[in-house]
Parts: C-alpha cells; sequence; structure tokens
C-alpha cells in the first residue's frame, strides 16, 4: 500500500476519531451528572490526536529506518571479493542491484525465473520493456534483487499494518478514557504545546545545520590556505580551478572584498538614512491621515521590489546617466570630454542600494517613532514647544534606541545584499578610495567563485564558504550590537 | 429696614461682581470631532487668581473644554473650535496669535504624569530653553530650582537632579511636571484630572501645592473628585453632555446649586 493511501485512511481514523469521541463527549455530557470536563471539541481532538500522532510517528521511523535496515543487510551477503573492495565500488553494486529490482517487478514471473538462470539476458529482456541497466547483472546480483523487492514488499506490509494498528488501538484507547473527570482539554493543550515547540525547534536546527555546513566547507578551505593569508591577505587572485590540481597557488585576500563591501554598504547608508528617517518623521508627524495612507503602501512597494530589479535599474540607467554626467561635467570644467565616473562603479551600487534601503528605514522607524506615547508630545507642546523642536527634543531621543536599532539592521542587509552589487559594482578586486571606480564586494565574489561546473575539492570554489561564514559572522555581530544598543538606551530612557 | 439692608448687600454684592477681573473669557465655545459636537455654546469666565473647578460626568465636555483653552485641541486633527475665547481680552483663536506663545502663557499639567524620558533637570529647563528665558547656566539652575521649590519636589530631587525624571514615583512625577509648567512663567494653568493616576498621600501633596499656587497663577482643573473640588477650588463649574449646566461660588454650589442635576451629581444620582 503506498505512503499516500496510508496516510490517507490515518487521516480518516483521525477524522472519524474527531467525530465520534466529539459525540460520545456530548452524550456523556447530556446523560451524566458530573459534568464534563471539557468542552467536547477537546474529547473529539483527543481522540483524534491518539488516533493519527503514534501511527504518523511509527510511519516516519519506519519510512526512514526500513531502506537503511535492507541496505546493510543486502550488502552482508555480497561476496567476499566485493566486501573487500572499497565503499563506492560496492555503493556502485547497491545501484546496480536497486536499478535490476526496479526492472523485476515489470517482468511476468516466468521471465523472472527465466533471468534468474540466465542472468546474461537480463540486460537486453529490461531494455526491451524501457528498463535500461548500465552493464550486464552479474549472476548473484539478479538474486540479490529479487531478495530486495521481497524484503521491500515485507516491510511496506508489516509497515502497513504497524501504522493502521497504532491509528486504531490508539483511536479505542482514547475513546475509553473518555469520561467526565477525564481532563482533555489539558492534555490537547499538551500537544499543542509541545508541536509549538517542535516547530521553533525546526527553525532553530536549520540555522544550526546551516552554519555547521558553511562550517565544514570552511575549514576545508583553511586547511588549504592558511587563515591569516585570507583575513589580512590584500590580493584578491584566486586564479582558476584545474581539474585534479589541488595545489594551485591563488592569493586569496579578504581584505580588498571586504574594503568594497564595507564602502558600498556606506555609501548606501549615506543614501537611504537622512532619506528614510526625515521620510519617516513626515509620515509620523506632519502627514494627514489621506496622505499617509497614500504614501505608506507606495513606499511598501518600493520594499516589494526584487533586487534584482534594482540591479537593471542600477544597470541600464543610473551607471550610464553617471557615466555621461561625469563626461559632460569633466568635458565643461577641463574641455576634456571623458568620464570620470565608471559605469559600473562604487557610487552606482551605493546609490541604488540606498534607495533600496529607504523603505526599511523609514518604514522601521515611522513605526518606532509613531509608538513614542502621545503623552510625551502633548507635553511638550503643552510647553509651547513647537512641533519641531517637539520632534528634535523629545520624540526623537525616545525614538533613538529603536531607530539605532533599525539603522544597524539595515546595515547589515546592505553588506549581506548581492543582486545589485553583482550588476553594478564592478567584479575587480581591489583597493582603492574613488567612489567612481569600480570595487567587487564579498558576495559578489561568493556567486562568482560558486558560478560554473564545479568541483568543491579546491580552494577556489571553497573559499566561497569561508567568505559566507566570516559574512555571516559580521552580519550576526551587526545585530548582537544593535540589540545591544537597543537595551542599553533603553534603560537610559524608561 | 431688613429689605433695605437686603438690597444694599446685594447691591454690594453685584459690585463685587463687577469688580472681579476675569483672565479668560469664553463665549458660545462649541468643539465638534469630525461629525460629532462636543461642546454646545458655552460661556464660562475664568477668574483671576482663583481655582476654577470643572465637574460633571465622563464624557460631559470638561476636558474638551479645558483644552480649548490652550489650544491643544489643534493637535487633534478632526476637531472643530467655534465661539471666541479670550486671555487677557485678546482672542486666542485669532489668526494674528502665535499658539506657541499662547501656549506658554497657558500652561497645561495632564491626567497621566509624562515627564520627558530625560534627567529632572533637563524636564524643567526643557521650557525655558525653547523659549530662551534663561541667558547663563546659573540663570537656567536658578529657574530650575525656583520651580521644583514651588513645586514643592526641591527637597525630594535636589540630590538626584540629574537623574531620569521617569525614575520618580507617580506623585513626584506630577509634580515634577508641575514644575515644569511653572518653569516657563505661564499666567494660566490648566490641569485635566491631574491626580487621578496618584495615591491619595500624592494627591493631599498636589491638592496643597494647587492651593499654594492660587496666589501666582490662574488655575482651571477638571476633576472627577468632587472632593477635590471642593478642597481646593473657589469657583465650580458644572458640565453635562457638552452643555455648562452652571457656574457658582464652589462653596454654593456644593451646599445649594441652582440646577437640579448639579444636586444630582454631587449627591453622587448619577455620573
Amino acid at each position: 500500500m503506498s505512503t499516500s493511501l496510508i496516510l490517507l485512511i490515518v487521516a480518516l481514523i483521525g477524522l472519524a476519531g474527531y467525530v465520534l469521541g466529539a459525540r460520545q463527549a456530548r452524550r456523556l455530557a447530556a446523560a451524566a451528572l458530573p459534568k464534563m470536563h471539557s468542552r467536547p471539541g477537546y474529547y473529539g481532538s483527543y481522540v483524534a490526536v491518539w488516533a493519527g500522532l503514534p501511527a504518523l510517528l511509527i510511519l516516519a521511523v519506519w519510512l526512514v529506518a526500513s531502506p537503511i535496515y535492507v541496505n546493510s543487510s543486502i550488502r552482508d551477503n555480497f561476496p567476499e571479493d566485493l566486501k573487500a573492495q572499497t565503499e563506492a565500488a560496492q555503493s556502485l553494486t547497491f545501484g546496480t542491484i536497486g536499478s535490476v529490482a526496479r526492472g523485476l517487478t515489470v517482468l511476468t514471473p516466468e521471465e523472472v525465473a527465466q533471468a534468474q538462470a540466465n542472468p546474461g539476458e537480463l540486460r537486453v529482456l529490461l531494455g526491451g520493456k524501457g528498463v535500461p541497466l548500465a552493464g550486464d547483472p552479474e549472476p548473484f546480483m539478479v538474486s540479490a534483487a529479487a531478495e530486495l523487492n521481497a524484503m521491500n514488499a515485507t516491510s511496506r506490509l508489516a509497515m502497513t499494518i504497524a501504522v493502521i494498528a497504532a491509528s486504531v488501538v490508539g483511536f479505542f484507547y482514547a475513546y475509553r478514557m473518555i469520561a467526565p473527570r477525564f481532563r482533555a482539554r489539558n492534555k490537547v493543550e499538551q500537544v499543542i504545546l509541545a508541536s509549538l515547540i517542535t516547530a521553533s525547534c525546526i527553525a532553530i536546527l536549520t540555522t544550526v545545520g546551516i552554519v555547521a555546513s558553511m562550517l565544514t566547507e570552511a575549514i576545508q578551505f583553511f586547511q588549504m590556505v592558511p587563515a591569516w593569508e585570507f583575513f589580512f591577505g590584500t590580493v584578491w587572485d584566486p586564479r582558476f580551478a584545474a581539474a585534479g590540481a589541488t595545489d594551485s597557488a591563488g592569493q586569496f585576500g579578504l581584505i580588498p572584498l571586504l574594503a568594497g563591501t564595507l564602502y558600498i554598504g556606506f555609501v548606501a547608508m549615506v543614501v537611504a538614512v537622512p532619506v528614510g528617517i526625515f521620510s519617516a518623521i513626515y509620515m509620523a508627524e506632519y502627514a494627514s491621515p489621506r496622505m499617509r495612507s497614500a504614501v505608506k503602501p507606495l513606499l511598501e512597494v518600493l520594499a516589494g521590489i526584487p533586487t534584482i530589479v534594482y540591479g537593471f535599474f542600477a544597470l541600464t540607467t543610473v551607471g550610464p546617466f553617471l557615466r555621461d554626467l561625469s563626461t559632460q561635467l569633466n568635458g565643461i570644467a577641463t574641455g576634456n570630454y571623458s568620464n570620470f565616473i565608471q559605469a559600473q562603479s562604487v557610487i552606482t551600487a551605493g546609490f541604488v542600494m540606498g534607495i533600496m534601503l529607504i523603505p526599511y528605514v523609514s518604514s522601521l522607524s515611522d513605526d518606532i517613532i509613531t509608538a513614542v506615547p502621545r503623552a510625551l508630545r502633548d507635553g511638550s507642546l503643552g510647553l509651547g514647544a513647537t512641533r519641531s523642536e517637539t520632534i528634535k527634543r523629545v520624540v526623537l531621543p525616545a525614538a533613538l534606541p529603536g531607530i539605532v536599532g533599525a539603522l544597524l539592521m539595515t546595515a547589515s542587509r546592505a553588506i549581506g545584499e548581492t543582486m545589485i552589487v553583482v550588476l553594478a559594482a564592478g567584479v575587480a578586486a581591489r583597493m582603492q578610495i574613488n567612489p567612481f571606480e569600480p570595487m567587487t564586494t564579498v558576495t559578489v565574489k561568493i556567486v562568482s567563485q560558486l558560478t560554473g561546473d564545479l568541483e568543491f575539492t579546491s580552494p577556489q570554489t571553497l573559499v566561497a564558504f569561508a567568505l559566507g561564514i566570516t559574512l555571516f559572522a559580521i552580519t550576526l555581530c551587526l545585530n548582537i550590537y544593535a540589540l545591544y544598543i537597543v537595551r542599553k538606551y533603553r534603560e537610559q530612557y524608561e | 429696614m431688613n429689605m433695605m439692608s437686603d438690597a444694599a448687600v446685594e447691591k454690594a454684592l453685584d459690585k463685587k461682581m463687577n469688580d472681579v477681573s476675569y483672565k479668560m473669557i469664553g463665549k458660545d465655545v462649541s468643539v465638534y470631532y469630525g461629525d460629532k459636537r462636543a461642546l454646545y455654546d458655552v460661556n464660562l469666565n475664568v477668574r483671576e487668581n482663583t481655582v476654577t473647578a470643572l465637574i460633571g460626568p465622563s464624557g460631559c465636555g470638561k476636558s474638551t473644554f479645558l483644552r480649548c483653552l490652550n489650544r491643544m485641541n489643534d493637535t487633534i486633527e478632526s476637531a472643530k473650535v467655534t465661539g471666541r475665547i479670550t486671555l487677557d481680552e485678546e482672542d486666542i483663536y485669532d489668526p494674528a496669535i502665535d499658539v506657541v506663545e499662547l501656549r506658554a502663557r497657558v500652561g497645561m499639567v495632564f491626567q497621566k504624569p509624562n515627564p520627558f524620558p530625560k534627567s529632572i533637570y533637563e524636564n524643567i529647563a526643557y521650557g525655558p530653553r525653547i523659549h530662551g528665558l534663561a541667558r547663563n547656566k546659573a540663570e537656567m539652575d536658578q529657574v530650575v530650582e525656583a520651580s521644583l521649590q514651588r513645586a514643592g519636589l526641591w527637597n525630594e530631587a535636589k540630590d538626584r537632579l540629574h537623574e531620569s525624571g521617569t525614575g520618580l514615583s507617580g506623585g513626584q512625577q506630577q509634580r515634577l511636571c508641575i514644575a515644569r509648567a511653572i518653569a516657563v512663567s505661564p499666567e494660566v494653568i490648566l490641569m485635566d484630572e491631574p491626580c487621578s493616576a496618584l495615591d491619595p498621600i500624592a494627591t493631599a501633596k498636589v491638592e496643597e501645592l494647587i492651593h499654594e499656587l492660587r496666589t501666582n497663577y490662574t488655575i482651571v482643573i477638571v476633576t472627577h473628585s468632587m472632593q477635590q473640588a471642593a478642597r481646593v477650588s473657589q469657583r465650580t463649574a458644572m458640565f453635562h453632555l457638552g452643555h455648562l449646566v452652571e457656574e457658582d461660588d464652589t462653596d454654593k454650589m456644593f451646599t445649594n446649586p441652582n440646577d437640579q442635576r448639579t444636586q444630582d451629581y454631587i449627591m453622587g444620582r448619577f455620573g
């Protein structure tokens, strides 16, 4: 029986459990004098949980454990000479057995018997049925494949029986528990609590998993390239990865990339922070409700534009515009019509990224400013302060911790931003302070190192993980620092 | 003889009444919040150096009237005020009047203590600094000390002037807010239920303070507590459903009101 069918049956039993459990509870409530502890729905849910949850757990464990068990028992029966071979060869053999096993299922019993007698013909036979085999299977493979099929069938049958039995047993157990004194509500609440905890654990464990996977690859990288060369190197020149050549000596200096990242992020913040905060102040303090209800969604539209689109905008509009502008300016000033701003440059990427960040700054700051109690504003206005004095001296200081937190979070976005810089910043890893020249960022280099056909054994690709974990560490520190500042100011202002 | 003397007394009283100087005069004041009318043609005068209490059940418009007196209703988007309110014979809703200057002359203390998230010193110095009332640090120190003295907070606060104002107790915070209002030397102080968030002891202190402030300031106070109105005010105005029911000497209002509604409210029959 297929897994989805089993799931359907369990779901039906659970549903029946809910309906019958609730009905039983209602009947008891109508008849018996001791008042039912919980409302009927809780008894129904309790029965449904018992009918569903254990069965699903068994199903999940079985689906994971059964292939592992079958796999190892088939391998135990491998001939001795094969067992002596490498792990890769054994895996390959097992793969072949798997495809033979899949092929055997499409054959008639007579054909199977024929195949077991004469394995050499199997490939042709299966080829005729539309199941390709990589090579001629050896005799032991055919019998192993037959065994594999038998084991899988047994396992599936046993699983079906076990799961449905568990569901039914759970159903009857819970159904018999229904009694006026039984506290179904508390039990169901416990189940809900447990499922909520599980959900949050999944989120945390995923984060841990991501960090761990990056870390293992990064450690592999640091075994090939010394950490100090990576963190303090001033030259980025990874060369190309030659297949098999693990000793190719590229230079992996983080500093130029980091400099580019921070420089572009800085330019972006210079654009985004004043514009964002001023527009937030306008929206929170001056705009009429009608204006606010029209402009706020518009700003949020800006936040919803995919960053790749900003990338186009930078590449096709802002970059060329700045380049042509610089040509004209230079021509007017010196008579020499040559551009001093490159189309791909720090200023292009930073400017467009700043535009992208405006809605984040303004939306977050707007919320924070609006949250400052009205009483404080009234107090200041009641003393004869003007609106702008009130904002400057009372509202903004009270909102400052939140705004600083918002800015730091925005900065960590700027540092992690990829698509705009890929298109607008250029790929030249160099260290310089002219904002009109191209520079590159950590994220751009991660993209370029992981594009194309890759083998994950050379430092040229593994460096991407080292870059990734560095970026992660930086944004993590930034966020922690943001929380620290927010907390510190909050103490001061409470 | 008797009649004569009565008439004489009446006349004397009238004369006294005519001598009274009115700090603020409200004539036909109506307030609308959007389509809803909150105040109906209120005529109420505020006497100089007197505590005027505004009483009435919730939603009767007394706070609304109070907020008209320094145009705090301007901060509410939908509010519209009609009629005429004067401060020393000047129409405060005249476009030529600067609302900022008006609020410096007519200070306000709010229902909930709302000290700024700054030090005690900065809370007091806020108003004088905005209006440029102190030329240097020494003068500012003086203003701060004098304001705290007047608000009866100096002894409690003098050693912690640079600690946050929000760290004070509720009653102290409210006296800080009063000190803050005094610091800009207003002529009138409006108080919107200044004791509703305070415990009885803090309330007693604030009431005592109001009593003392009367010699220098004209005070209008909104209160829900009949006893408080009776204790602190000389004049009382009763509001009901947006109308001014009556206004009279506090003693008279609480012993022999003219209007049945006032009688009922004071006796606790509604409200």
